[in-house]
């Protein structure tokens, strides 16, 4: 070894070796920050044409309400038509426009979650294009919220987190609850992991941020992982019936409880009532 | 209990006996002989009999089918059996239907249909094969005769004489103070299921410079962390803080009675869209506000932060608080705005609260005064 | 015995005593059993659907009764702080109370506790439901009249312990739910006036939710209400059975006699039968529906609550009262009064309650009925009583409703604010609104008996007429219809009292009997009289006329082309 390096040390050394190295070293160091770094790194580097794509994508779907140049339309009101965008960031775009909430079908308390109306490159660009306007949350790399490998005990935390932070709103079993003036607090089944995660991070709507600093990355994680496995539990106890809690049992309770029982009793007392008709159609059929 | 067993007579033809007009009384009116009384009685339907009372054929089937259902029934009670041993529980469970717990909902199903069949059974045999002839039962006043409340009163008014209480107002009078005082021990027996309020709901444990903190995960927080549009469900941090031997300074019961009243909310908007009443101009960090986390309606924690309205909604009962303004009360039954706890940055630049709260939290009570 | 050779014996050689005679002998030397028992083994009940609806909240007691000692077993009432370390992953290490931690084990780990659980809590919904339309049949039908107030009011403090007996129960597994639940009754007794602070602290035993709230809410729920319960249950159905069943008028089916079958083996079996269908109605449901799953609530911490909490059902309208409520306190001489809490939810409920209590009270204060009823009336035929239970029902479903504003609002999309709005206003003039659409609706009914009577009933044959018109044939009814629908109690409406008597002494309290004079005149206002005996003879007379033509005209329709002379099926209608 040390042969071989008094070899190169002495042999091949060259004036501008040292420099080659130190450039090949800021390449690597570059390279793997691009690759390993959350998505903060990413969306500054996206490329022009994707920011100019993004650009031309936003005019003709989005600057009618956001205005020309993301900074928001007010009405004679004063109300917002469509909100500034600068410093919403990549990820409130791809929240937004990747679960179908915008563009808005027309505006309403809230925007409500529908059919998809870009592809994924549309709306990469779209995102680029908006968190070029100034800096905000980046979309999160799919490592922050991967959840396979998280242990019980972190899902046990993410419980308590979920119970504290999310169920008034969108309660115990995620099934959404009411705010006021017709707006509300979605579903979370079937919502993806990026979506969740974003949606802390950014505040869609009415929601409130939960920001890094405050609710850790790998604390969101845990939420997402608490839901993803409860929602993979089974129905330990039958039918969920819309898990709206006390009202929709009531109305079961009614519906089908008192509604069988009063069926039976119908026909437990049915004999007598129908001798009487018998009597009376005969009756008029001998009349 | 004394009505005459031999009022009850079977059978139609019987109780026609009694009633006031004769005859079946199923020939329509226009065609009887004479002319019918409209309000008259006709008297008790004749008995039509069923098929299974004429039909031997159809009594046997209904024989067999009330079998039936006691066999099957008997069937779905092994099936519960086997369930019952066949279908693992606890954190692994055996499912069907699509995510169904198996054991709950084989084991109901089962016991379900064995109690169904077992009672379709039993009523399916007294509607086919039990005597469905109607019985008339004749009815007795409800009330004694007038001969037993006579002799009852005499017996009572004997009774009351002998013993002489109305003679011996002495006794009498002694004898109901005397049990009027039994009532003190059984008042002072329940006095000590709980202690007297004194100022506990006034007070709770939040202390000037002590630090607002993460709930569950107890990190404290910078106020540059908190961005606009923040809702962090905080609690003081000396529910976090632990003894010299290293156990919590509270938990259990003690930590479930402080959360009651010291749960609170931190928020941020933006500045101008706070409106603070005079004297709390400072109460705030650049837009950052701390809220009680309890109702002042009747208690429940109240976190549906609406960070563009600026509107905190309570899950239980509606109330609507404006934090922009103070968390007044702007829709729902609540009475009184929501209490603010003034925050501060401390020395290491963590939020932390400036006193504790200047007013009792949560629910109104009547010793709470006007404040 | 079987040396039965003298002559004295020989009868009971002949009968030799089976193994249950000669118990029943034993007994019946011991009790004189037999005595009673002859007049109640073929007692009567009458057949009618709407006479078992009590029978279901008996069932469902008795099935809450059984579930519930299963659940003692393993129930643990304590506030003690615990760690879980049971089969129910998402949990496990979190701190909880012992009530809570065995609500999961019974859930998880004790096969057929998760069943027993979910049956129990049916079952209980069930029996408040059955209670509910029972009574409501009851008073609809005027059962409730002399002789059975009492039964009536034992009914009524069933309902009411029955609800206090659920909510007991709805907070003892200390999950979220429940405890929030608590944490509401808290705030509830904190608003009453002067001794609520002492109250909320004797009862949880300092403050809250302190360590004691759930044992002495077992204590209650397991103990003290179920006897009560089921002492009442017991003095309900006694004189049930002393009284005799009420029944429906019809041939044969008068105020003296009850028609019916026998205890003995019909209701014994029917009546057993519905018990196995009630267990087993609540076991499916039990076995099928998910309801309360304590595990997905997580342990009670003051600090947390869910969007959805509610009561159970029949807790739900005072909590809409609760709802709809503006926030109304008062601030004076240094205490604060809080109407927007104790008006709905201490002062409304007792309330409703008293009325519910009073109102046979107050029907037989303003008719002065002091006749016995055993004959059930049709809810039209008490117009006023039928409208004052539909407005008492619709007052409380809005305020049911209101107790769901916002599962309302999230399943129908619609403003949570409005709802309220909404219902604010409806509470006061719904009830008003039905009540005046019920009355007139019943005369409505009542007229198309006094058609039915006259008239007969729709045969559904069209007649045509030489003009070219079209009528439909009416028929007469059979004559136990006609004595069903003519035996109907005659309005008593009492004379106005003058303000002195004929010897001109001042009459007392005149303005009390006038006040009641004038409810009974509306109490009775717009009912439509039974036909007479003459106008019911003439319509007979007339009817009989036209099924002669009618079968005159059949006759020579299937025979010959013939001229449809004197057939004035035009006029049917019109009678």
């Amino acid at each position: 070894m040390r042969l071989l390096t008094a070899r190169l040390s002495t042999k091949r050394r060259s004036p501008i070796a040292g420099l080659v190295v130190v450039l090949l070293g800021l390449l690597l160091t570059g390279g793997g920050y691009a690759l390993l770094s959350p998505a903060s790194a990413q969306s500054g580097t996206a490329s022009q044409s994707t920011v100019q794509q993004g650009r031309q994508l936003f005019l003709v779907g989005c600057s009618s309400c956001h205005g020309e140049h993301g900074e928001g339309i007010v009405t004679k009101r004063g109300t917002q038509y469509g909100p500034p965008l600068a410093g919403v960031g990549a990820a409130a775009v791809d929240f937004q426009v990747g679960t179908g909430r915008m563009p808005m079908a027309r505006p309403g308390a809230q925007a409500q979650k529908k059919k998809v109306l870009y592809n994924d490159q549309e709306i990469s660009a779209l995102a680029a294009y908006v968190a070029s306007l100034a800096p905000g949350p980046a979309i999160p790399d799919p490592s922050t919220y991967n959840t396979t490998n998280v242990d019980t005990q972190s899902i046990v935390r993410g419980g308590e987190f979920f119970r504290t932070n999310c169920t008034a709103c969108h309660n115990f079993a995620a099934a959404g609850g009411a705010l006021p003036g017709g707006k509300y607090a979605p579903s979370l089944h079937g919502v993806s992991n990026k979506h969740i995660y974003e949606a802390l991070l950014t505040g869609p709507q009415q929601m409130p941020v939960f920001s890094d600093g405050v609710l850790q990355p790998s604390e969101k994680r845990d939420i997402i992982a608490y839901l993803n496995s409860v929602m993979a539990n089974p129905d330990y106890g039958g039918a969920e019936l819309g898990s709206a809690g006390p009202v929709s049992e009531g109305l079961f309770a009614w519906l089908i409880g008192i509604g069988a029982c009063v069926g039976f009793a119908i026909w437990i007392a049915s004999h007598s009532t129908r001798s009487t008709r018998s009597t009376r159609s005969r009756k008029g059929a001998s009349a | 209990m004394t009505g005459d067993h031999e009022d009850a007579v079977r059978g139609n033809q019987d109780a026609v006996v009694a009633q006031p007009q004769p005859g079946h009384g199923l020939e329509p009116a226009g065609h009887a002989d004479g002319p019918v009384d409209p309000f008259a009685d006709p008297g008790l339907e004749e008995h039509e009999p069923r098929p299974t009372d004429v039909d031997e054929h159809a009594a046997r089937r209904a024989e067999r089918q009330i079998a039936a259902c006691f066999m099957l029934s008997a069937f779905f009670v092994v099936l519960f059996c086997i369930s019952f041993f066949v279908f693992k529980i606890g954190n692994n469970p055996t499912t069907i239907l699509g995510g169904y717990g198996a054991s709950n909902v084989t084991l109901g199903l089962f016991l379900g249909l064995a109690l169904l069949l077992i009672g379709i059974g039993a009523i399916q045999w007294a509607r086919k094969l039990m005597s469905d002839v109607e019985v008339v039962e004749m009815r007795h006043p409800t009330a004694s005769s007038e001969a037993d409340r006579v002799a009852t009163v005499e017996a009572l008014q004997q009774g009351v004489s002998d013993s002489g209480i109305a003679r011996r107002p002495l006794i009498r009078n002694s004898l109901v103070g005397a049990l009027a005082m039994l009532g003190l021990p059984v008042i002072l027996g329940l006095r000590d299921l709980g202690p007297l309020p004194g100022n506990k709901l006034s007070v709770t444990v939040w202390r000037k410079g002590m630090r607002v903190v993460n709930d569950v995960a107890g990190t404290p927080i910078k106020p540059e962390e908190v961005e606009i549009g923040q809702l962090i469900n905080s609690q003081p941090e000396i529910l976090f803080e632990k003894d010299a031997n290293g156990q919590p300074k509270y938990a259990g019961t003690e930590l479930l009675n402080a959360k009651t009243k010291a749960s609170t909310i931190v928020v941020r908007m933006k500045p101008e869209d706070i409106t603070p009443t005079p004297g709390r101009e400072n109460w705030g960090v650049s837009g950052i506000l701390c809220f009680s986390k309890i109702c002042t309606h009747v208690g429940c924690p109240i976190s549906l932060w609406e960070q563009q309205t600026h509107h905190l909604l309570c899950p239980c009962h509606q109330s609507t608080f404006d934090l922009g303004n103070n968390g007044k009360v702007i829709f729902g039954p609540a009475g009184r705005p929501l209490p603010q706890l003034p925050l501060m940055v401390d020395s290491e630049g963590y939020l932390a609260a400036q006193s504790d709260f200047t007013e009792p939290v949560g629910p109104s009570f009547w010793e709470r005064g006007e404040r | 015995m079987s040396t039965a050779t003298t002559n004295g014996k020989k009868a009971a050689q002949v009968h030799r005593p089976s193994k249950v005679g000669q118990l029943a002998t034993w007994v019946d030397d011991r009790t004189g059993i037999a005595g009673v028992a002859k007049k109640q083994v073929r007692k009567v009940f009458p057949d009618h659907w709407s006479f078992m609806l009590g029978e279901i909240a008996l069932w469902s007691f008795v099935v809450l009764l059984l579930t519930g000692t299963f659940l003692t077993l393993w129930f643990k009432p304590s506030m003690g702080e615990v760690v879980y370390n049971g089969s129910y992953d998402q949990l496990r290490g979190v701190s909880m109370s012992e009530a809570y931690a065995s609500a999961l084990h019974l859930s998880f780990d004790v096969r057929g506790g998760l069943l027993m659980r979910q049956i129990h809590h049916w079952a209980a919904m069930l029996f408040i439901a059955a209670m509910f339309v029972h009574m409501m049949r009851i008073y609809f039908t005027g059962a409730f009249r002399k002789p059975r107030e009492l039964n009536w009011v034992i009914g009524c403090l069933l309902l009411l312990l029955g609800s206090l007996e659920g909510f007991t129960g709805y907070s003892l597994p200390d999950d979220l739910l429940s405890g929030t639940g608590l944490r509401a009754a808290g705030g509830f007794i904190l608003a009453i006036p002067v001794v609520g602070t002492y109250i909320s602290f004797f009862l949880f035993g300092g403050e809250f939710p302190g360590d004691a709230i759930i044992p002495r809410l077992y204590t209650a729920h397991v103990l003290l209400i179920p006897a009560v319960l089921l002492a009442l249950i017991g003095l309900h159905m006694l004189l049930l059975v002393y009284q005799k069943h009420t029944q429906y008028a019809g041939p044969g089916r008068t105020n003296d006699n009850v028609v019916g079958y026998p205890m003995m083996p019909v209701y014994a079996a029917k009546a057993g039968g519905f018990f196995f269908i009630v267990f087993g109605v609540s076991a499916l449901m039990g076995g099928l529906m998910s309801i309360n799953p304590v595990w997905r609530y997580g342990p009670y911490d003051p600090s947390q609550v869910t969007a959805g909490s509610q009561p159970d059902w029949y807790m739900g309208w005072p909590d809409g009262a609760l709802r709809i409520m503006p926030g109304w306190e008062t601030h004076a001489f240094g205490f604060t009064l809080s109407w927007n809490i104790f008006l709905p939810i201490i002062v409304l409920p007792g309330l409703m309650f008293t009325i519910l209590l009073m109102l046979p009270f107050i029907e037989n204060w303003i008719t002065g009925d002091k006749r016995d009823h055993h004959l059930l009336q049709r809810p039209r035929n008490a117009p006023t009583r039928t409208a004052t239970m539909v407005a008492l029902m619709t007052f409380i479903g809005l305020l049911w409703a209101a107790g769901g504003n916002d599962i309302m609002a999230i399943k129908f999309n619609l403003n949570l604010n409005y709802i309220t709005y909404f219902i604010r206003v409806m509470v006061f003039v719904g009830p008003v609104v039905a009540f005046l659409i019920t009355r007139r609706w019943c005369i409505s009914l009542q007229r198309a008996d006094r058609d039915r009577l006259l008239h007969g009933y729709e045969s559904g044959v069209i007649m045509r007429s030489p003009e070219g018109a079209y009528a439909e044939k009416h028929l007469p009814i059979s004559t136990g219809e006609t004595f069903a629908l003519t035996s109907r109690e005659h309005d008593d409406i009492p004379a106005m009292p003058s303000d002195a008597d004929e010897n001109g002494v001042a009459n007392h309290k005149v303005w009390l009997t006038r006040l009641r004079v004038r409810l009974a005149r509306f109490w009775y206002s717009g009912n439509i009289e039974t036909p007479s005996r003459e106008e019911l003879e003439a319509a007979r007379h007339h009817a009989d006329d036209e099924l002669a033509e009618q079968e005159l005209a059949e006759y020579h329709d299937s025979h010959v082309q013939h001229d449809r002379h004197g057939i004035e099926t035009g006029e049917v209608g019109k009678h």
